[in-house]
């Protein structure tokens, strides 16, 4: 009895120790968040607040100075969200059509494409660097929101095309047969019986392609400059600005700010996250 | 009228042959079941009728018409699928009037239609459920809800009984019966259960590594199968088939099972003269091995007692099935549940001659 209380502790020990040590950063963070740029200088970057101040956020959502510009990191607060909302919604509506075409309409090479398309979910980010740099050129949309947009959207569709068609194996080919007796065609079968029996997968695939696109950086450093930078490239912008004399303070507060629609994402979502991705729930 | 007509239809997965030059003639309101083990073809068969699959060779019509090229959804048929295939997120109203909703049924005239079927099924209380809040029976019942409410040309059924548990099966056969009774139309159902095929068909196709083996009246095929395969799939417990050697007694046919003093001998129905001498399978249905009481038919011969070693008996409450030997064979009779029998001794059975049937060994082919 007593080892067994033993084993307890020491697995519960072992996992608090983890989820502590993982933590750390984002402690230190909120933690500065909320302290003033003396109280740092004059302890250290680890501690405690002595005085709260939340004027923080206020001063770097909307008047803390990048690159010149006294905005905050607002603006790019937005053009994240402009950018973030349309790619996730498009690839994922695309890769739920993909995913259902592959999946329930076998058709003569379905596999080798199907292969084809999962193969860009191992192509490395860098790799791709100059091949869209060349495609925005060409189409004029260099240092453009929906530049972002598009190169988003057709990286995305690997994954949302992987994550639908796996969940679509698991509806009955019944469905379908009975279907098209009653005369629905393609679209009609994907709208009216699909899509219903969807929103397990669509929420894993929404939340995973919103948490990527937000988090993406080296798209959006790389192919947008000045007040057309999503919030992410603008920080290493307001980083390097202020190298000089550090404000961590502010700095913390820009990145909570930064990170919090992905965190709520995860809040609301996440429990359908985990329960989407071990599901092939349509029985 | 011909209902739907069958011609030489063929199909193939690469070298692989699943059907083999499939003819068959259905009239209108016939209920035809194809019937077969599993892996006989008899399902492809049906999405071929469909239209869900294409025959790699040969043609299908559907009330005169031609269907080659003609999308399923426009073959004008219904078909009721073994796991029902209900849409999950509908309800069963949705169900039921989605195939009209596709057609384009104006939307009073599909609220008459559903109140009409709804009613004719009992399923009027369950209109506003979700499949999920179905029991396996309700969900058979809108299945086949949503094929009756197109009063098409041909009704096909997959399979339809078979997620059902035993006593509700047997509910659901009648009245799967008794609805082809009263609507009339015609039906193609399959099912590897022979009982179903038996109790609910006009015409039974037995099917068998995609051949039509036989394809008669119940009747027909119970009682004259066409071949030994048919003999032995219909029928529960199934025909005996025995080795047996013909002779010519007084130009009358004999069959001779087994050698010397346990030889049993059956008068056999007439066949050519050069069977004599041959060797036969002889086909007998158990309950034509019965207790020796009873009389068959007042036709001379008709009735013949053999005496035979019991070897185990299997009472099944409305009747017992005893396992005994002929001539050193092994075969099952049917006696009446108070027949008390000894297990090791011979005991004696009435055989109904005229049920006998025999069988070429090598063609395997029925030669009367």
């Amino acid at each position: 009895m007593s080892e067994r209380l033993l084993a307890r502790a020491a697995i519960y020990g072992a996992l608090t120790l983890f989820a502590a040590f993982y933590l750390v950063p984002l402690a230190v963070v909120m933690l500065n968040s909320v302290r003033s740029t003396e109280d740092i200088n004059h302890s250290s970057v680890i501690g405690l607040p002595s005085v709260y101040v939340w004027g923080n956020f206020a001063h770097t959502w909307s008047s803390y100075c990048i690159a010149e510009h006294c905005t905050g990191i607002q603006p790019y607060f937005w053009n994240s969200l402009r950018m973030v909302i349309p790619a996730t919604v498009i690839s994922t509506l695309l890769g739920a059509l993909n995913g259902y075409s592959l999946a329930l309409w076998r058709f003569r090479g379905d596999t080798l494409v199907f292969g084809i398309i999962t193969l860009g979910v191992f192509l490395p980010e860098q790799m791709k660097l100059v091949p869209w740099a060349i495609v925005l050129r060409d189409l004029g949309l260099f240092n453009t929101i929906s530049g972002l947009v598009l190169i988003h959207v057709i990286q995305g569709i690997s994954f949302t095309t992987l994550f639908c068609r796996n969940y679509y194996v698991s509806i009955p080919a019944d469905l379908l047969k009975a279907a098209r007796i009653d005369g629905a065609g393609f679209f009609r079968i994907f709208w009216r019986i699909v899509l219903p029996l969807s929103p397990p997968i669509l929420i894993v695939t929404v939340i995973w392609q919103f948490t990527g696109i937000w988090n993406e950086f080296l798209y959006g450093v790389t192919f947008s400059t000045g007040e057309n930078q999503p919030v992410t490239a603008a920080l290493i912008a307001l980083s390097a600005q202020i190298s000089q004399a550090p404000q961590y303070g502010q700095q913390s507060a820009a990145v909570l700010m930064a990170a919090a629609p992905t965190l709520l994402v995860y809040l609301f979502g996440g429990r359908y996250f985990v329960r989407g991705l071990t599901s092939g729930a349509v029985k | 009228m011909s209902a739907l007509t069958i011609r030489n239809v063929s199909k193939h997965y690469g070298p692989l042959p699943v059907l083999k030059d499939i003819n068959l003639e259905i009239d209108s309101g016939e209920f035809t079941i194809l019937v077969g083990p599993s892996g006989c073809g008899k399902s492809t068969l049906l999405n071929i009728i469909s239209g869900l699959d294409t025959a790699s060779e040969g043609m299908i019509e559907i009330g005169g018409r031609p269907m080659n090229g003609v999308a399923a959804k426009d073959r004008n048929i219904a078909m009721v699928f073994q796991s029902y295939a209900l849409y999950p997120s509908m309800t069963v109203r949705r169900n039921m009037t989605f195939g009209m909703e596709c057609r384009k049924v104006p939307k009073q005239q599909q609220a008459e239609i559903l109140d009409r079927v709804a009613r004719l099924l009992q399923i009027e209380a369950l209109l506003d459920r979700k499949p999920s809040q179905l029991s396996g029976g309700q969900r058979q019942r809108v299945a086949m809800g949503r094929a009756l409410v197109r009063d098409p040309l041909l009704f096909l059924f997959d399979e339809p009984l078979s997620n059902l548990d035993a006593k509700l099966r047997v509910e659901m056969r009648m009245e799967i019966k008794r609805l082809h009774q009263r609507l009339g139309s015609t039906i193609v159902y399959v099912t590897h259960d022979q009982i179903e095929a038996m109790t609910l068909a006009s015409r039974i196709a037995v099917m068998h590594q995609g051949v039509v083996q036989q394809f008669a009246d119940p009747d027909t095929v119970y009682n004259r199968p066409a071949n030994l395969f048919v003999a032995r799939f219909m029928g529960a417990p199934p025909m005996n088939t025995l080795a047996a050697r013909l002779e010519m007694v007084d130009g009358a046919v004999v069959a001779v099972m087994g050698q010397g003093e346990t030889a049993v001998r059956l008068p056999a129905p007439d066949v050519a003269q050069t069977w004599a001498g041959r060797e036969v399978v002889l086909g007998i249905r158990p309950e034509c091995i019965t207790e020796p009481t009873r009389h068959f038919s007042d036709a001379p011969g008709t009735t013949v007692t053999v005496a035979a070693p019991v070897e185990m008996t299997e009472p099944t409450g409305a009747e017992t099935i005893v396992v005994l030997r002929l001539g050193g064979e092994q075969a099952l009779g049917r006696v009446a549940p108070d027949i008390r029998l000894t297990m090791g001794e011979t005991a004696r059975f009435a055989v109904d001659t005229r049920k006998i049937c025999l069988f070429d060994p090598i063609s395997e082919g029925r030669i009367a």
